[in-house]
């Protein structure tokens, strides 16, 4: 402590201005200071712009996922003939917003219910409640999530259990006699799929 | 050489760099100062906890050298790493479980503080670090389970995505922002590894070291005693006096309970990664994969329980609502309750608040181990109907006891204590309902039951009903009404209707 403040004393009136304090005649003191203020200036607000600047990129790198505007898109499920009437086929697809890194996490399912010939509908596997894999048994007609025991009937309406919803379904289309589904958004309660 | 010049050598290298470094001079307070002598082994939770942070580090930089933060080999990295790399199943071991040491014994430490009113003047900021502490190793337990980037992982980041999602506005925003686009992949991993290796440890870091500042600056609180009030005016005064008179120098004084205790807690540590191995990775992360049973790490599973059992209509306010007003109420602690008594039978209050939320805790933690409202989803399929539920009984009992299996009644209801919880267990059914109520049940469902209705034959229902109605205890009649037949089947929705309209539920039966 005391060892600094001496060394203030010695160099006093010259900080910085390489007269090695020995004064020579000039009026030190104001002109110094003075110019230390304006430098304080300049240099903050020379960061505050490159900080902003740089801030630019990092945030829209962070929130850009956030932001841009994922499209879903019609996916292939396979030949009609694939899905029998009255019955509910479990499908696969490769989601079409993807990264090459996703893995096998771009892999997604779905189950296809034939309503009747040329009538479908293709719900979201995952449960309305909080997005746990349901399974579909064919025997009671029942879609059962194994997480906090959400239940729908076949036709995806709520059967039992905590969901505030039915079943989240694709959009679905036949083109020259295959099934198409416009997927790709993971499903949720804001804006369904 | 003498004694002397020997010395003098060794001790010229040190004295030089204590000069450059005044690294001495900065650790001393650290080592030597005074501690209250009362402090005894209610005080080790704390050095536990630090120890268990260090392993973290040092085990999560050397596997870091062999993990793949990539969701296209993660999983296939850390097959790896448990199968071909020396002693690497070892180290996932310490990590999986000194993660789970350091939250239970940081735990115990903010319970022992809470109760002893450590908390407060003056230290109402060495609770509040705590608590961000507390809120960053819980992040971080969060944030490594990801990492394992197995059907856990991905099904749990599902949760949390479908709890974000909720937030009214901005939900769908958010959602991307936490997983990094539209849906959970590769980007998802990424921002986890992110969080899980630099943000989170090193808010934690900093965040530790701001607290044994605090420690330094207002010193370890005395074992309380009743009549021994904190009074902000006069307190520091009386306890640098009483540390003065009294204290002792935590090093070599009461460093000896706190190794002592990190010792055992060691071993303890290097005998579960050892003799239990590490934690998974579970099922690979392929989400057509759907046979599985998703499921949250011990620190996360009282959330999983609570997140089950609230009611459906005000689940997402609560989801939502409930993290932020419990944060706030930690915070709030020492301001709540800055001085007066700090003996525990002085604030039986504070006690009785302690011991509920502990106990709900642990109540929770049990709802979700057990899960009971999940429903067994192989139970229809694997499970033996026991023999006092079909011996004697006629074919179309018999036949009623198969439809029964094969509705996946079994999923939700017991039999002879196997099956789900869901629903009621169903051994002494006949005792509860008569034939028009099961049909009525059944039928239209009602309470938390899906109805069966369109779903099973007439024939079926017969046969089922028949079969509920001998599920009574022995030398009891069946649940016939007595002299009526067993209902005709029923073929159309008037006749159901009319079956229903007599009958109402019993109260009790399948309500949530």
């Amino acid at each position: 402590m005391s060892d600094n403040t001496k060394g203030e004393t010695k160099k006093e009136g010259c900080v910085g201005c390489g007269c090695g304090g020995g004064g020579g005649g000039r009026p030190a003191a104001v002109p110094q200071d003075a110019r230390r203020g304006f430098m304080f200036k300049i240099g903050a607000g020379l960061l505050g712009i490159g900080g902003a600047l740089a801030a630019v990129p990092i945030v829209g790198y962070i929130v850009g996922p956030a932001r841009s505007r994922y499209r879903n898109q019609w996916v292939d499920l396979g030949a009609t003939t694939a899905f029998p009437s009255g019955q509910t086929r479990f499908a696969t697809f490769l989601n079409p917003i993807r990264q090459p890194t996703d893995g096998d996490a771009a892999k997604t399912a779905c189950w296809v219910r034939c309503v009747e010939a040329g009538k479908f509908q293709v719900f979201a596997i995952n449960c309305a409640h909080l997005g746990c894999p349901v399974r579909w048994f064919e025997q009671s007609k029942l879609f059962m999530c194994p997480c906090h025991g959400g239940v729908y009937y076949q036709d995806g309406s709520r059967a039992a259990g905590p969901p505030p919803r039915g079943l989240f379904e694709y959009k679905w289309k036949v083109e020259s006699g295959k099934l198409l589904i416009d997927a790709g958004r993971l499903p949720g309660l804001e804006e369904s799929v | 050489m003498n004694r002397e010049v020997i010395l003098k050598l060794l001790k010229s290298p040190a004295q030089w760099i204590e000069e450059r470094t005044g690294v001495v001079a900065f650790s001393a307070p650290l080592l030597f100062h005074h501690v209250p002598r009362s402090a005894k082994w209610w005080y080790v939770f704390g050095s536990a906890t630090l120890m268990f942070f260090t392993i973290q580090i040092v085990t999560g930089i050397c596997l870091g050298t062999m993990y793949a933060p990539s969701a296209s080999n993660a999983w296939e990295s850390l097959r790896f790493i448990d199968e071909e790399i020396p002693f690497g199943w070892m180290l996932r071991a310490l990590h999986g479980w000194s993660s789970s040491a350091m939250v239970v014994m940081m735990a115990i430490h903010m319970l022992q503080v809470f109760m002893h009113g450590s908390f407060k003047f003056p230290r109402e900021l060495n609770w509040i670090t705590g608590v961000f502490l507390l809120l960053t190793v819980l992040a971080l337990a969060f944030t490594g389970q990801v990492m394992r980037w197995d059907q856990d992982a991905y099904w749990g980041l599902g949760i949390g995505a479908a709890i974000v999602d909720r937030v009214p506005v901005f939900g769908d925003q958010m959602r991307a922002l936490m997983l990094g686009g539209p849906i959970i992949g590769g980007e998802t991993l990424n921002r986890f590894f992110a969080l899980h290796v630099f943000i989170l440890p090193g808010a934690a870091i900093a965040l530790v070291g701001l607290h044994m500042t605090l420690i330094i600056k207002n010193g370890i609180s005395e074992m309380p005693k009743p009549g021994e009030i904190v009074v902000p005016s006069t307190y520091r005064e009386g306890f640098e006096e009483r540390m003065k008179k009294t204290g002792v120098p935590f090093f070599p004084d009461a460093v000896q309970r706190d190794m002592v205790f990190c010792g055992v807690c060691l071993l303890l540590l290097v005998f579960l990664a050892a003799y239990y191995g590490p934690f998974g990775p579970g099922g690979m992360p392929d989400p057509t994969l759907i046979n599985t049973n998703p499921r949250p790490d011990y620190p996360f599973m009282w959330i999983f329980g609570a997140v089950s059992l609230l009611p459906p209509a005000s689940e997402t306010a609560i989801m939502l609502v409930a993290p932020v007003v419990g944060i706030v109420i930690l915070v709030a602690v020492p301001f709540l309750a800055n001085s007066g008594e700090r003996a525990p039978s002085r604030r039986p209050g504070m006690m009785l608040l302690a011991v509920v939320v502990v106990m709900a805790i642990v109540a929770l933690t049990w709802e979700g181990v057990t899960s009971p409202w999940s429903p067994v989803m192989d139970g229809w399929s694997a499970l033996p109907t026991p023999t006092q539920f079909v011996k004697g009984r006629t074919p179309l009992q018999m036949q009623g006891a198969v439809v029964f299996q094969f509705a996946q009644c079994r999923n939700c209801h017991e039999l002879g204590g196997f099956g789900g919880k869901r629903g009621p267990a169903l051994d002494e059914v006949a005792t509860r309902m008569s034939p028009d109520q099961l049909i009525r049940q059944v039928q239209q469902g009602g309470g938390n039951m899906p109805a069966f209705g369109k779903n099973l034959n007439s024939a079926q229902m017969t046969a089922i009903v028949d079969f509920l109605s001998t599920l009574h205890p022995e030398n009891e009649a069946d649940s016939a009404i007595p002299g009526a037949q067993l209902p005709l089947p029923i073929k159309s929705p008037l006749t159901m209707n009319t079956v229903s309209s007599g009958a109402e539920t019993p109260a009790g039966i399948h309500s949530r």
